[in-house]
């Protein structure tokens, strides 16, 4: 296969690659932990801390049913945001490495 | 051959129909009445009041004269399953004739929009495990359920921003072309393809034994027909129809029960006046609901000043251990995203771009969904009543169904059996179309990893590699069958739990080291695959989901006691707990010398998740196995799939054929 030939050692350490992986991994690594640890606390409080799961907040509803419900809403937003940003950011930066390596190829 | 194949199987299915045509033999012991024409409804009284759970039940004044079974159209319901089946199978027909190349197969050539994954994975999240247990859960415990909705919508986390764009840019059709990117050993590819074999199956068998039983519940169908039944039909639609199939039937699957979602809930906010606090304001003040949970809290006399209704919105009635819940949350956050059947979905779409939107759509239509179930569970809790609802069924399975013919008017109304029907189909189709994307993805992994690539070296052409896939298929779908019939007494939920335990143990640390660590290599792979499997499986038996005999009768034992003092008092025992006493005596003798499968007489790891004692063990096998046993030529293969997956450069190659 041709594509054999490109040398892959040094895109992976091409200044333009090492850039985008970066970012990309400390904003997707960021969200995540976003996410997941507003996970567990929903989980561990929902039976350890049940003063503040159990107050109510509108009408009948409690903190922890909301809680629940603002999962679901952190979730859409975290989707919405990274799909902007990988649109605006990311997509037009792996063009430019797509391109990079078949420039590579070709030589 | 085809046609000979697919009328063989049709006329199974038809058999079995008529095999239903005869009452059932004997009805399990948690099927309390079996909706048919011809069996009368056989209440199990000693059902109820026995169980330390559910001693609301008998506390339960307010609707106690109703039947305690489901009645249903028979006309209607099985003209609404010949409609689903007709529908599906025309769809894989359809896509039968387009399908020539393994991309076809496995991956519909990779040409399924972002969107139509989306709906697609919605369809593969939103089992009927989902939709009935959630709800039942819901009915029975509140929130709680609500809770358990979230672990779902949460696993999609890991899915998008870790998993999909990754996994398409660097996949071909299964977990074992990721993991053999860098390795060229053979046992790498046999051991991913059985790993996917095993959790496939174990997360089909808890589809197959929960359809068994809805089937057997709703049409009379006897248990073991409707297995055989609904095995052949998925037999044929994956053997025939490929990705392509099952990924039509998925979507319209998915817009079925997002619509049954959308209806249900209407009718029952429209009951409510639209008004949704007030709605949870009559949910607290239903005296039904109150007695409900006082039974679960075990207060035998009401405590002055306690707000029983408030207490069914808020969490922990059901969960009450963190480290539980910890275990449990690991398990989704991590077990989802790797999930055989999930993973090939990324492969059906041309880039990764695609995977993204796709990813976000059913992150868009399954949090729709959840909290809609919600509703329905709120609204069975308050307008079904709790009660009514263990009457059907124990674990509250049949919830969903009840408030679906009770907002169409009830049982008996033309509106209400209507209703019912439909969505009992519903229930079918998503059943029918969740078993074939398990089938397909175990197919591929036997048929691709195994063969393909293991067997023949890689050496395969197009026809001879399509028409194994079509042979590991039947033999996937025969398997299923005879476990889902000898498995009729296994807890649903367990083999699902088990499913995604062993994923976030096995394939989730596999994967991302895979993906994400230059030094990984072989040797991790398989220690990381075997060990994961392995530890999760032993933690699981010993953990309190087997059933301890001993147990049973010391719980039967307590019974017996408490209604021979009762006698010796000189009360005179109701018909209903001399049989309660009878069974509890039944049950000691039975139970007394028992042990539990590994020869147990009480759980020796206390947590029903396994998760959180064997992730942290898949982890660190991976990462000793790999530091162990290096390999520097697979380090040197690194950057090719680092850059590959990032970029997404060479993608085109499996997409287009």
């Amino acid at each position: 296969m041709a594509e054999m030939e490109i040398n892959w050692a040094a895109i992976a350490s091409h200044p333009k690659f090492v850039e985008l992986h970066r970012a990309k991994m400390r904003f997707l690594v960021g969200l995540w932990v976003v996410g997941a640890t507003s996970y567990f606390l929903l989980l561990i409080g929902a039976i350890t801390a049940p003063g503040l799961f159990n107050t109510k907040v509108i009408g009948r509803l409690n903190f922890g049913y909301l809680f629940c419900l603002f999962q679901f809403v952190l979730s859409w937003a975290i989707a919405v945001y990274y799909t902007r940003k990988s649109n605006k950011e990311f997509d037009p930066l792996t063009k430019e490495l797509v391109e990079l390596i078949i420039k590579e190829k070709s030589q | 051959m085809r046609t000979l194949l697919f009328s063989l199987v049709i006329g199974s299915v038809f058999g079995s129909w008529a095999l239903a045509a005869t009452p059932p033999a004997k009805p399990t012991p948690q099927t309390v009445a079996v909706a048919s024409t011809q069996t009368p409804a056989v209440a199990a009284p000693s059902a109820l009041p026995a169980t330390p759970n559910n001693p609301g039940a008998t506390a339960a004044k307010a609707p106690a004269a109703a039947p305690k079974k489901m009645q249903t159209n028979r006309g209607f319901t099985i003209s609404m399953f010949l409609v689903i089946i007709a529908a599906t199978a025309g769809i894989v027909v359809w896509a039968s004739k387009s399908t020539s190349t393994a991309a076809d197969y496995y991956a519909a050539g990779g040409g399924i929009s972002g969107m139509q994954n989306g709906w697609a994975i919605a369809g593969d999240f939103l089992s009927a495990a989902t939709f009935l247990g959630i709800t039942g859960l819901m009915s029975l415990f509140g929130p709680d359920g609500f809770m358990y909705s979230v672990g779902i919508i949460i696993s999609f986390l890991t899915i998008l921003l870790i998993i999909a764009e990754p996994c398409r840019n660097a996949g071909k059709y299964t977990l074992g072309d990721i993991l053999a990117f860098r390795s060229s050993s053979k046992a790498v590819r046999a051991v991913a393809s059985l790993s996917a074999v095993v959790v496939s199956i174990f997360y089909l068998l808890g589809q197959m034994v929960g359809a068994g039983k809805l089937m057997q519940l709703l049409l009379g169908i006897p248990y073991k027909a409707s297995i055989i039944g609904v095995g052949a039909l998925i037999i044929v639609y994956v053997a025939l129809g490929g990705m392509k199939a099952t990924t039509w039937v998925q979507i319209i699957k998915a817009a079925l029960l997002m619509f049954t979602g959308l209806v249900l809930s209407i009718a029952i906010l429209w009951k409510s006046g639209f008004n949704l606090l007030g709605f949870f304001d009559s949910v607290a003040a239903s005296q039904a609901i109150q007695d409900h949970v006082r039974g679960v809290m075990k207060h035998t006399t009401a405590e002055p000043g306690f707000d029983y209704g408030q207490r069914f919105l808020e969490l922990g009635l059901f969960f009450k251990n963190p480290l539980d819940q910890i275990s449990l949350g690991l398990a989704w956050i991590l077990g989802a995203a790797g999930l055989p059947h999930v993973m090939m979905r990324f492969f059906t779409v041309p880039n990764a771009k695609e995977a993204r939107k796709s990813v976000v759509v059913s992150m868009f239509l399954i949090g729709a969904f959840l909290i809609m179930v919600s509703f329905l569970g709120f609204g069975a809790a308050l307008y079904v009543t709790p009660q009514q609802i263990t009457a059907l069924d124990k674990g509250g399975n049949m919830a969903g169904l009840m408030i679906a013919q009770y907002v169409g008017g009830g049982a008996g109304t033309i509106a209400g059996d209507l209703l019912l029907a439909f969505v009992c189909a519903v229930a079918f189709a998503t059943i029918l179309a969740v078993v074939s994307g398990l089938v397909l993805a175990s197919s591929a992994a036997i048929a691709h990893d195994l063969y393909v690539n293991v067997v023949k070296g890689g050496k395969a052409d197009q026809g001879t590699q399509i028409k194994v896939a079509r042979v590991a298929s039947f033999f996937v779908g025969a398997v299923a069958i005879v476990l889902g019939i000898a498995c009729e007494n296994l807890n649903i939920a367990q083999l699902v739990g088990l499913a995604l335990a062993v994923v976030a143990s096995a394939n989730f640390p596999v994967l991302i080291f895979a993906l994400f660590w230059k030094r990984f290599n072989s040797a991790g792979i398989i220690a990381g695959l075997v060990v994961g499997t392995v530890v999760t499986i032993a933690v699981l038996m010993v953990s309190p989901n087997m059933t301890y005999p001993k147990k049973i009768a010391a719980d039967a034992q307590k019974v017996v006691l408490a209604m021979e003092k009762k006698q010796a008092a000189g009360a005179v025992l109701a018909e209903k707990e001399l049989k309660a006493l009878e069974k509890a005596r039944l049950d000691y003798a039975q139970n007394k010398n028992g042990t539990s499968l590994v020869g147990l007489d009480a759980p020796l790891f206390p947590l029903k998740n396994p998760g959180i004692v064997s992730v942290p063990i898949g982890f660190l096998v991976t990462i000793v196995a790999t530091l162990l046993f290096r390999n520097r030529r697979e380090e040197e293969m690194f950057e090719e799939l680092f850059v590959r997956q990032t970029t997404g450069y060479g993608v085109a190659k499996a997409a287009k054929h």
